[in-house]
């Protein structure tokens, strides 16, 4: 398979912030890649040196062989691209909106309507109302569909499900797969780190900096240490009295649990059960667990 | 015990569409209350009527036993809010937007200088106290809106969606900084898409469609729906 995408030693900095860290990547066609990572890790200025939007400060970087400088003209052909914020023009209707982005790649709603169909079905009873005027979740798929109407080869979104509701984060990624089944490459970046699962591959990324390249399998199966998940009814205290444990390698709070990891690296868990034991805890369960993607980026947080 | 926000049969309409209708519930006093519901089911429109930004059309409700429909202004005092979208000052430095925050609440000017300084020393913030909002990273802002929302010690503090977008450590951070002010007895009503964090509240209660749906212990929650995770019960509620 060839590569959609090549990241050769990107770097960009904004004045003495360094957004992007010498980032090397390849992304394969008809892959879905998740980059994962928090606010201000450098995500959307990866996507818009790739979208042709802003220069690298160092490095190169190529879609499907045309290099995001020489060649932009063509790479902005056969790209689509969904930025973070919504970028439609609020003040055209649904319909409007998305006939204009058909038309300025020179082509209709019509040539292109069973690609965009699933997604702008559902919008479609509202298409003479404003964009401006959508809830949350209709913008965004929208978006999706004028980032789609010219049949792109390549696919980025930039958090297109920040601040939706689980429900519509659910819909939109089983969307993502079946444009996948159309060929279609896709670069997608999200603060959840749930959603890492629905990806092919996956990088985490923070400070600027690419942690980890992985499938999220093979990440979780190179977590570097036994797992520990602690219930109790008194979670709290036991997070506050672990904290200042001498043996704790980390411990956080992840839903109804708490995850601990022991400096001790071959810990089993009667040794720990006798030791909290002897720390005075409220009543508690211990069980040894599977690492969560989360897991792995607190791990990969931690060690930087 | 106290309960310090009250709704009975509360319904807001917008001409002929009911955005909420006929909610029931109340919170009691250092409460930490996760307010659910999907993109467009009515969270924001109840968080504004109890901050007493929008008047209710039936029903009725209180908060920190003051009336929405008559003491709307009162209310305005004795509530903290917070949001992800706007909440401090861009263009003004931190210790800028402490004493406008505490000067719009009439502090007195002894006050301010203490909470300014208790604050920043708190937060880590003492060297950055002349820097502007802008330069900070997305973490600290947040941190530092929450604190500033409970300057005026108030007995509520409405926080939408205000763990948006930061890193795993910062966001569990920032929930460390919830349980400390609702130990200090704040009641805390918090909107979230972080499913994990709704694990984090006292109880939760979901929204569909207007109308509340399914109100607990997220234990209980579990357990009514049959699933192990607050994920699976949103999943299971929004989609009827």
């Amino acid at each position: 398979m060839s590569q959609a995408v090549i990241i050769d030693h990107v770097s960009k900095n904004y004045g003495k912030i360094k957004a992007l860290r010498n980032i090397n990547l390849e992304i394969q066609q008809q892959e879905i890649f998740g980059l994962i990572g928090p606010d201000g890790a450098g995500k959307t200025s990866l996507f818009r040196i790739l979208t042709t939007l802003l220069l690298p400060d160092e490095g190169r970087a190529s879609i499907l062989g045309q290099d995001v400088i020489r060649d932009y003209k063509k790479i902005r052909k056969i790209i689509g691209y969904m930025p973070g914020r919504f970028s439609l023009y609020q003040d055209l209707s649904v319909e409007e909106n998305l006939s204009l982005f058909a038309a300025i790649f020179g082509t209709t709603i019509e040539e292109n309507y069973d690609l965009v169909k699933e997604i702008y079905s559902q919008i479609e009873p509202f298409k003479k109302r404003k964009a401006g005027n959508l809830s949350g979740g209709m913008k965004q798929k929208l978006a999706l569909s004028c980032a789609l109407i010219h049949k792109p080869e390549i696919l980025f979104l930039d958090e297109p499900t920040t601040g939706v509701d689980p429900v519509s984060r659910k819909e939109f990624w089983g969307m993502l797969r079946r444009l996948k089944d159309y060929g279609i490459t896709i670069l997608v970046s999200t603060p959840y780190m749930d959603e890492a699962n629905l990806c092919d591959r996956i990088g985490l990324i923070q400070n600027g900096e690419l942690l980890s390249v992985n499938t999220p399998e093979q990440l979780k199966s190179e977590y570097p240490n036994r797992l520990f998940a602690i219930h109790s009814e008194k979670k709290y205290q036991i997070l506050q009295s672990l904290k200042g444990y001498e043996n704790t390698h980390s411990i956080f709070s992840f839903g109804d649990e708490i995850h601990y990891v022991d400096k001790r690296k071959n810990a089993i868990p009667e040794v720990l059960e006798n030791d909290f034991n002897g720390l005075d805890l409220p009543e508690f369960k211990l069980k040894e667990i599977q690492p969560t993607v989360e897991d792995c980026f607190l791990e990969l947080m931690q060690q930087k | 015990m106290d309960h310090v926000i009250t709704s009975n049969n509360l319904t807001k309409k917008f001409g002929n569409f009911t955005a909420v209708d006929r909610i029931s519930f109340s919170v009691l006093k250092g409460e930490i209350f996760g307010f659910l519901g999907a993109n467009g089911a009515g969270k924001t429109t109840v968080m504004k009527m109890f901050c007493g930004l929008l008047s209710p059309t039936g029903g009725e409700g209180s908060v920190a036993g003051l009336d929405i429909f008559t003491q709307r202004e009162k209310i305005k005092k004795r509530i903290g809010y917070m949001s992800q979208r706007f909440s401090l000052y861009e263009d003004l430095t931190v210790s800028e937007n402490i004493t406008f925050y505490a000067g719009i609440y009439g502090l007195k000017k002894n006050d301010i200088k203490e909470k300014r300084e208790a604050l920043t020393e708190r937060l880590h913030l003492g060297d950055f106290q002349n820097n502007l909002i802008s330069s900070l990273p997305l973490g600290w802002k947040q941190k530092l809106a929450f604190s500033v929302a409970l300057i005026h010690s108030p007995d509520i503090v409405f926080l939408d969606e205000p763990t948006g977008g930061v890193d795993p450590v910062t966001r569990r951070q920032f929930w460390d900084l919830i349980y400390e002010a609702a130990r200090q007895g704040v009641t805390i009503f918090v909107t979230t898409h972080y499913m994990d964090e709704a694990e984090y509240c006292d109880r939760i209660s979901m929204m569909v469609d207007g109308r509340i749906e399914a109100l607990g212990k997220p234990s209980e929650l579990k357990t009514q729906f049959g699933v192990k995770t607050m994920n699976e019960v949103f999943l299971k509620l929004a989609r009827k």
